[in-house]
């Protein structure tokens, strides 16, 4: 897949990679063609990273990088950009915005922590000719996007009538005409319940019209994901996401992978994603009751080993939420005041676009915070749980580096609570001061490059530096044997990587972004016998006119994603 | 106090982005050295010295420095933005954002300016003795967090979008103002000593209006309610009052709904 030519050497690095149980020898990483391998030549281009941390290319399984939802909240927010937007200085071009940057800050971002795959985590599906244009125009980092189908009305309609054989046949239609990566599912039944001005807060909350419920969606499409053999599982933003007391829901949901085998040839152990966590697990009946319920949920979480979760940590800054969750915009717009978007996709799904400010000393805003690192600090299995701040609802993903250091250092987390005015209403509602743990290295490295790619079946490519993955490797300025007192340096470290090799390529050294070097767009391409009903509902649904665009004009054509990292999916039905 | 001059030397081909026109960027520094501080034509990176002659030191503190340029500045934007104080005159006209951000100090243009003049100003004084493009005293583009303290004065005549998503501070337009006038405002005043063509407090929540002209087209949402005797700018006169915008969310405060103001001299 590579067409980058020559050899680089990383030497005497403290190595990092959960993948080979490696934690902080000292040794060297070769990288040939864009690929890491045993030795290179003499000849090959030495980058020092003695006293430096090694570890391959950071992961990410979830954010918001690319598509309609991301440049509605550009052109609503302005005012993002405002003193945020430098002069270019050869050869990186002019970045801007802060919360919803602009599609080069994102790639350059990215690369400058170290961040080598990005996955973008909701492609309305006919606007995927947009999220493929904005991935293509992103620089440097690999990436794919996850196609929503939790509203989608085929979806709902095979899963009423229970025929799984044809929702999946639908879903390999749908994954090759948008170049998308897997199943993402948001506010199962709500966002289609929002076109009548309702919502489905509960899993067993029908959904009107189509007589199906999140319980039906949910367990059907988890079906459907495992007799597709796809590399990632289903991936679920629940129902009543943000709201207090919405745990027992979580659970629930969580609960229906309980029995569910994995079929898969990626590596891939779950059976469902669960995103965003941390909107999910509050309790409390209103918000002057409500706290966090973080314990309660990962103790689940931690002994249910079929289910991978990410935080969706709120860093406590100015950002702007947008969300398939087209009820749950609506509702932070009635709570804040502040502009809102809301779209209706066709027969597919909705949207919504609500800027927020999370401050310290806003009690409900500070307890999501805590929520947060809680679920990190309560992790049993690092593997299982990735660094997100749901970029950019709960924060912007630039602040991943603040995250690590709250989960490294504890003195940061008690500096921050300390600070908050009201800090004592929050540790009433938290336990965030009553947890001593302070994360590694090793297990920042599982929970931001390891396990996030083994997750999305991507282990092959993705998140080790083993021989014959893919040459994404960064290097930070943290000396693994003698790590900073000063909090501050381990947030500045993974911020601006040392160096940061993506595909056998420098494209970043001492946080400066040097090239804009060849990204992929990965998608993933079930290979299924033509299924004669859904071809003819599919056609039907353009022909009859339900479609405002023909049959023809809604695949993502070639040009659009113009250069493609497609992995082929042998469906054994 | 210390005065350094500016006179200009060229006309931009290109608007001239002056941020660092202020006593804040100027402090501390002597002829030379100002002459050197950085601002952008365009994409390119120019300097002061590029575009005028710098005579004078200022002063140790921006508050012990005044700014005088001495000449038009039709093409040159920013000038005194985000400044917290001392002085800055210009002897002619300014371009788009004079006192943008601007936090404390005096800004006197001794003719016009373009729009964006005191764009989510915080504190200080703006006195433009000619008129107003649009956009005097509003908030950024796209932002509801606009001006909130200081005072604007503009002698003649204003555009639109006068105010808009004030929260506190005071403008002042002496001559006539176009439309929008404190459209999503939650607090502050401003005055028309003219006319107002329409869409008077439009979406405004909290605050203060007062015109002392007519209004062409009244906004349906404004009732009114009494008449009252006021002193305004230094003139007392009776005006209508009027409360709205009704269409927009209101808050309360000790159990009675909080409306905007708006006094119609009679």
């Amino acid at each position: 897949m590579s067409e980058i030519k020559g050899e680089i050497l990383i030497k005497g690095g403290f190595v990092i990679d959960p993948a080979q149980n490696i934690d902080g020898d000292i040794a060297d990483i070769a990288i040939k063609d864009g690929k890491i391998v045993e030795r290179v030549s003499n000849a090959a281009k030495v980058i020092d990273a003695k006293g430096k941390v090694v570890m391959a290319g950071g992961v990410d399984v979830h954010s918001h990088v690319a598509g309609p939802k991301v440049n509605v909240g550009r052109l609503i927010r302005p005012e993002d950009k405002l003193f945020k937007s430098g002069v270019a200085h050869a050869p990186t071009r002019m970045e801007m915005g802060f919360s919803v940057p602009s599609v080069l800050k994102t790639g350059y971002d990215y690369a400058r922590m170290g961040y080598g795959f990005v996955m973008e985590a909701a492609m309305p599906p006919i606007h995927a000719p947009h999220v493929h244009e904005e991935i293509h125009d992103t620089p440097i980092i690999d990436e794919a996007a996850l196609p929503v189908f939790g509203n989608n009305w085929f979806v709902m309609e095979y899963i009423q009538k229970g025929e799984i054989e044809n929702t999946a046949a639908y879903i390999a239609w749908l994954l090759r005409a948008t170049k998308g990566y897997g199943i993402k599912i948001v506010n199962p039944g709500g966002t289609a319940a929002w076109a009548w001005g309702m919502n489905c807060l509960d899993l067993e909350d029908k959904v009107p019209y189509f007589d199906v419920t999140p319980h039906q969606i949910l367990t059907g499409l988890m079906q459907a994901n495992e007799y597709l053999g796809l590399p990632h599982s289903i991936h679920v933003h629940q129902n009543d996401l943000g709201n207090p007391g919405n745990y027992p829901v979580t659970l629930a949901s969580l609960k229906l992978a309980e029995g569910v085998k994995t079929k898969n040839k990626f590596g891939r152990e779950q059976v469902m994603h669960s995103t965003h966590l941390q909107f999910h697990s509050y309790g409390g009946d209103s918000w002057a009751t409500f706290c966090s319920k973080a314990k309660e949920v990962m103790d689940y979480v931690n002994k249910q080993k079929n289910i991978t979760i990410d935080l969706g940590c709120v860093t406590l800054d100015e950002t702007t939420t947008m969300t398939a969750d087209g009820p749950f915009e609506h509702h932070l717009h009635a709570l804040n005041h502040l502009k809102w978007a809301n779209v209706d996709v066709e027969m597919e799904t909705a949207a919504g676009v609500v800027p927020y400010i999370y401050s310290k000393d806003v009690v409900p805003n500070a307890i999501q915070w805590a929520t947060g690192l809680e679920l990190a600090l309560y992790s049993k299995d690092p593997m299982r749980t990735f660094i997100t701040t749901d970029h950019p609802n709960a924060g912007p993903f630039t602040r991943y580096p603040r995250v690590i250091k709250w989960l490294m250092n504890k003195k940061s987390r008690e500096a921050v609570l300390a600070s908050m005015k009201k800090s004592d209403k929050v540790i009433d509602a938290t336990t965030i001061h009553t947890i001593d743990r302070e994360l590694n290295l090793y297990e920042i490295a599982a929970m931001t490059r390891t396990g996030p790619a083994k997750c999305l079946g991507l282990s092959s490519y993705y998140g080790s530096l083993k021989p014959g993955m893919i040459a994404d490797v960064a290097v930070y300025d943290l000396n693994y044997k003698d790590m900073p007192s000063d909090p501050e340096k381990i947030e500045s470290a993974f911020l601006r990587a040392a160096a940061f090799v993506k595909s056998g390529e420098i494209v970043v050294r001492d946080g400066e972004v040097l090239s804009h070097g060849h990204k992929k767009t990965v998608w993933v391409n079930p290979k299924m016998k033509e299924n004669p009903q859904v071809k003819r509902d599919v056609t039907e649904s353009f022909t009859k006119g339900y479609y405002t665009v023909g049959l023809t004009n809604y695949p993502v054509r070639e040009y659009l994603a113009p250069h493609p990292f497609v992995i082929d999916v042998d469906v054994e039905a | 106090m210390a005065t350094v001059t500016l006179t200009p030397t060229k006309t931009p081909e290109l608007m001239l982005e002056a941020n660092s026109v202020t006593p804040d960027a100027f402090a501390g520094k002597n002829a030379e050295q100002i002459a050197t501080l950085e601002c952008r034509e365009g994409k390119t990176h120019v300097t002061i010295g590029d575009f005028f002659t710098v005579s004078g030191n200022a002063g140790a503190t921006a508050a012990e420095t005044d700014i005088v340029i001495a000449g038009d500045c039709t093409r040159v934007k920013y000038i005194g933005s985000k400044m917290t104080a001392g002085t800055v005159t210009v002897n002619g006209n300014a371009d788009m954002y004079v006192g943008g951000w601007m936090k404390g100090g005096k800004i006197h243009i001794k003719g016009n300016v373009d729009s964006f003049c005191g764009i989510a100003m915080e504190g200080g004084e703006i006195l433009v003795d000619g008129r107003a493009q649009n956009h005097v005293g509003c908030a950024y583009r796209g932002d509801w967090r606009g001006m909130k303290g200081g005072t604007i004065r503009i002698k003649g005549d204003a555009g639109n979008d006068i105010g808009t998503f004030m929260l506190g501070g005071t403008i002042i337009i002496e001559g006539n103002a176009f439309i929008h006038v404190s459209t999503h405002a939650e607090g502050g005043t401003v005055i028309v000593k003219g006319n107002v063509d329409g869409r008077v407090g439009g979406q405004m929540v909290k605050g203060t209006i007062y015109v002392f002209g007519e209004i062409k087209f009244m906004m349906p949402g404004f009732k009114k309610v009494d008449k009252v005797d006021l002193e305004v700018d230094g003139t007392k006169a009776t005006f209508d009052h009027y409360i709205g915008d009704l269409g927009e969310r209101h808050p309360k405060s000790k159990g009675k709904t909080v409306f905007a103001d708006l006094y119609l001299k009679a």
